[in-house]
């Protein structure tokens, strides 16, 4: 079976080669929303599997016209509790079938959605629910609502909260609160006393009204609302399903956060765009198991989940046995010299052939059906640069990975990799229907049908990004290579230089160290300063593991990180990184010349990564400046405190004596 | 939690009749009294403490009660029938479950299977029908499965369903134990221990679970325990021990001012 698949893999990867990319079919005018949409694919393709939840242990399959049926009846629920067009709805919660149903209905009624992080402290989700101005709450669970009533004194223009799962909610008092199922009921009653207001108001609805506005992770200060109109994301959804010749047969797991465009595309807009069924895990714990049980055909994961599912890969391997740890080694070796070539159809030797044939029944294939990988015809990856090494990896086993480059305010891409034009270090030419540019500042431009309408109740903030002809600016640095790839290279605001004039960009450095199963994050300073330093966060899995084969005994997470065995082998980690450096000239003056390790996880409920887990440098500058003052002074260690919020608003304080090291190489 | 119902919200559970009574029990092992005429009633849909310090015979009250110790007198009333020498099996299939001090789990056994083994008591199918996976047996486990995928679902362990309970952490392992015991459906949950050895936020876990246990399905809940701020947080009715006696026996307020318990937990200057 694995076999198969990789010729499956290697007959898509070789296919029409010269043949021109097809371009998207205009669908029929009419369908300019997504409910409009949905109820096509409702007669068209009615019992075919839309959305599919784990639930008690078994996969729940919803068919198309079952999530018609659902939208329908939530929809004249809304209205029947008083939602109004142009009115803001939060969704909140995991990605579930309810809440992308919820999503639908509202803009059934010309409402608009506005998807919130579910991990968001209660603060985070009040200014954006204060600032959306949302009338309606559809929030997953008790927690959920937990943090909805905490803050709903502050909300004033919040009516209702709606919650999918009523487990433990039983014994709540509020008026404003109510369940999905009570929703729907008084949905069928709604509909039955006037069967003609849905449909009436779906057909009310058109490609240039507002879909939903999503808020930005927030590298930078607050968050910003991108409007999106479903003329933006359709065009966007369809160009890109052309693109990748996604159909309605194609699988995706829902398990990115909902708030997140990228997930707003893949698991919502390219779906009922295309058709296709949208997997909701069972929990957030058990995704790893979920993915393996569905086995999707389209993958998209950020970098940071690729580097966990090859650190586990590593964490295991160490623990196999002799002969299966050789094996491993060997043709991980042999997928290293030729899997990429045979993936892009390249000449390769008959050896290598034969060879890499034997991997892949003893190696490749096996591995990536216990990642879930067998099935994958096209993956992705984005957010941020992804480390060479890694990437290589998981397109040497045979998976067709590739990268694109977006923003929220390009309705989540404006670059793709085509499966014949893969590099591990561009993010792709131009997507169709992009038109992109470097600024003669270095910064990345571009403009296309699915650039966002604006920030909501931001003007001054839409005049900075979006040009009165229709570009939008990015804030992130690129060139393009000769073979007209989009390189991004930093933030741009991140690149500086150091004081011998070196150019020093940042997250090159991390993502070089992050390669390492060892090192979780890394964050890297040098810009005016004399040379480069970064602090380190272990990953506790990797590190634990390495301790525990070695009898090193740690009580904690601080007390693991602040241990000598520990420093040596980041040391080590460093070292490797800086032997590469040196051989780059224009890179030899940025090496690592002293680190620390954090005592806590950098975590976005301190506010130090965003929500996509992204560093948040500022953050990190302002809240560590006595950490970052000690690497460049010749102390050997620096006694720290650290208050960490937890996701319900309680603090705690946590005490420690870093260690700094200088670095080798 | 609970704090977050408004004060005016009426009594959340129906304290009903009374479901367990114990009179006059008396048990000795050798010379040592372990317990001493201790009687005490359980009502129906109530969660009740029994606290006590070391050796005041909380255990074996619990052993008592579902028929793993005999004890030498008193009698034991149990829906109204007596039953003065249940025997665990039969407390067991009249909706008594239990989960130990120290976790009596097959460690090699997946989660799935130990919580299934919960459902023993209720398995009406034979040996050979079962191995060969006849009608009956196969819809009969389907059944089980379903049960227990509830209680799954309702402890937030799907992401350890397959895992092999010996290698979980031992938080998870006492959630584990609960969840064996919940499969069995009883009327009658005890809980030796439920908390001990576990880190604060584990603590808070397993409180909302009792409570939710206690909420959702209506069972009535005894339990050993010796937070004292878990006690007072989660317990409708406190029974305290000392000594093989019952010393007090009241609401979490009435009992943390008795002097009585008190003294035997503090000690009084004579």
């Amino acid at each position: 079976m694995a076999a198969s698949s990789l010729a499956a893999l290697e007959a898509v990867a070789s296919a029409p080669r010269d043949e021109p990319r097809p371009v998207a079919t205009p669908e029929p005018a009419a369908d300019d929303t997504f409910p409009k949409l949905v109820l096509r694919h409702a007669t068209v393709r009615g019992d075919r599997p839309s959305m599919r939840e784990k639930e008690f242990g078994i996969w729940q399959t919803r068919s198309w016209a079952e999530a018609a049926a659902a939208m329908r009846s939530i929809a004249c629920g809304f209205a029947a509790l008083g939602m109004q067009r142009g009115d803001k709805v939060a969704i909140i919660g995991d990605n579930r079938p309810q809440l992308y149903w919820s999503m639908l209905a509202a803009q059934c009624l010309g409402a608009v959605p506005v998807p919130v992080y579910q991990d968001a402290v209660a603060d985070e989700m009040l200014f954006v629910l204060d600032h959306a101005e949302t009338r309606f709450a559809v929030a997953e669970n008790q927690e959920q609502v937990d943090k909805l009533i905490g803050i709903k004194d502050r909300l004033p223009q919040l009516g209702c909260i709606v919650y999918k799962d009523p487990r433990g909610l039983r014994h709540y008092r509020q008026d404003c609160l109510l369940s999905l199922d009570a929703v729907q009921e008084q949905g069928g009653a709604f509909n039955a006393a006037h069967p003609d207001f849905f449909l009436n108001e779906v057909a009310k609805g058109s490609g240039s009204d507002l879909s939903v506005i999503t808020y930005t992770s927030g590298t930078t200060g607050r968050p910003k609302g991108v409007m999106l109109s479903f003329d933006n994301l359709i065009s966007a959804a369809r160009l890109s399903v052309a693109f990748d010749r996604l159909n309605a047969n194609d699988q995706v797991l829902a398990y990115l956060p909902m708030a997140w465009v990228g997930d707003h595309l893949f698991s919502y807009a390219q779906a009922i765009v295309a058709g296709f069924a949208v997997n909701c895990p069972e929990n957030a714990e058990t995704v790893m198991t979920d993915l393996k049980e569905i086995g999707p055909s389209y993958f998209f994961a950020p970098p940071r989940i690729f580097e966990n599912i090859l650190t586990q890969v590593m964490i295991r391997m160490e623990d196999a046995g002799l002969l299966k740890r050789h094996m491993f080694r060997y043709f991980m070796r042999l997928a290293r010299r030729c899997g990429v070539s045979i993936l892009e159809g390249k000449p390769v030797s008959l050896t290598d052939r034969a060879l890499h044939s034997l991997g892949n029944l003893l190696v490749y294939g096996p591995l990536c059906n216990a990642l879930g990988f067998s099935r994958v015809r096209v993956a992705y990856t984005a957010g941020e640069a992804i480390g060479p090494d890694i990437f290589i990896f998981f397109r040497s086993l045979g998976i067709n990975l590739k990268q694109l480059y977006g923003q929220t305010e390009s309705s989540a891409y404006c670059c793709l990799q085509a499966d014949d034009d893969v590099k591990s270090d561009t993010a792709g030419p131009p997507a169709p229907g992009v038109e992109l540019k470097i600024a003669a500042d270095g910064e990345i431009m571009y403009r296309s049908p699915s650039v966002f309408v604006g920030y909501y109740k931001n003007p001054d903030a839409t005049a900075t990004t979006l040009t009165p002809d229709g570009w939008v600016h990015t804030g992130d640095a690129g060139v393009f290579t000769e073979s007209g790839h989009l390189r991004v290279v930093d933030r741009a605001k991140d690149v500086g230089r150091l004081n011998d004039s070196t150019l020093f960009a940042p997250k090159y450095l991390e993502n070089k160290l992050k390669f390492f199963p060892y090192i979780k994050e890394a964050v890297a300073f040098g810009d005016q300063r004399d040379f480069a330093t970064c602090f380190i966060n272990i990953d506790l899995d990797a590190v634990g593991n390495w301790a525990e084969r070695r009898g090193i005994a740690y009580t904690s997470y601080t007390d693991l990180a602040g241990r000598d065995e520990v420093y040596e082998l980041i040391a080590g980690n460093i070292a490797t990184v800086n032997r590469d450096l040196a051989e780059d000239a224009a890179l030899a003056g940025s090496r690592i010349r002293r680190f620390l390790i954090l005592h806590k996880e950098l975590d976005a409920d301190d506010g130090e990564l965003t929500r996509t887990r992204k560093v948040r440098r500022g953050t990190i500058a302002e809240r560590y400046g006595d950490l970052i003052a000690a690497l460049y002074s010749d102390r050997a260690s620096v006694p720290v405190e650290a208050r960490v919020a937890f996701e319900d608003g309680r603090t705690s304080v946590i005490r420690a004596e870093l260690k700094i090291r200088a670095a080798a190489g | 939690m609970r704090d977050t119902v408004s004060p005016t919200t009426p009594p959340l559970r129906p304290i009903g009749e009374v479901l367990l009574k114990v009179e006059d029990i008396r048990l000795s092992f050798g010379g040592i009294r372990a317990l001493d005429g201790v009687s005490f009633e359980i009502r129906q849909g109530e969660i009740l403490a029994i606290i006590g310090p070391n050796g005041a015979g909380k255990s074996s009250l619990l052993n008592v009660v579902n028929g793993f110790y005999r004890p030498r007198e008193g009698t034991i009333t149990y829906k109204g029938k007596p039953h003065r020498g249940m025997r665990t099996h039969e407390a067991a299939a009249s909706g008594i479950a239990r989960t130990f001090q120290n976790i009596a789990l097959f460690k090699s056994m997946s989660t799935l299977d130990n919580i299934m083994t919960g459902r023993l008591t209720k398995m009406r199918t034979g040996l050979l029908a079962q191995a060969l996976y006849l009608g009956p047996a196969q819809a009969q486990e389907i059944e089980h499965r379903r049960v227990v995928e509830k209680v799954i679902d309702f402890l937030e362990i799907e992401a350890i369903r397959k895992v092999p309970v010996g290698k979980l952490p031992y938080g998870l392992q006492k959630r584990v134990e609960l969840a064996r015991a919940l499969a069995a459906e009883p009327d009658l949950l005890l809980l030796d221990e439920p908390m001990a050895g576990m880190n604060i936020e584990e603590k808070q876990d397993m409180c909302r679970f009792i409570l939710d246990v206690n909420d959702e399905f209506g069972t009535t809940i005894a339990l050993i325990e010796h937070d004292m701020s878990v006690v007072m947080d989660i317990s409708d009715r406190v029974v305290v021990l000392d000594y093989g006696r019952k010393i007090a026996d009241g609401t979490p307020d009435e009992v943390r001012r008795d002097p009585a318990v008190i003294e035997a937990y503090l000690g009084v200057a004579h």
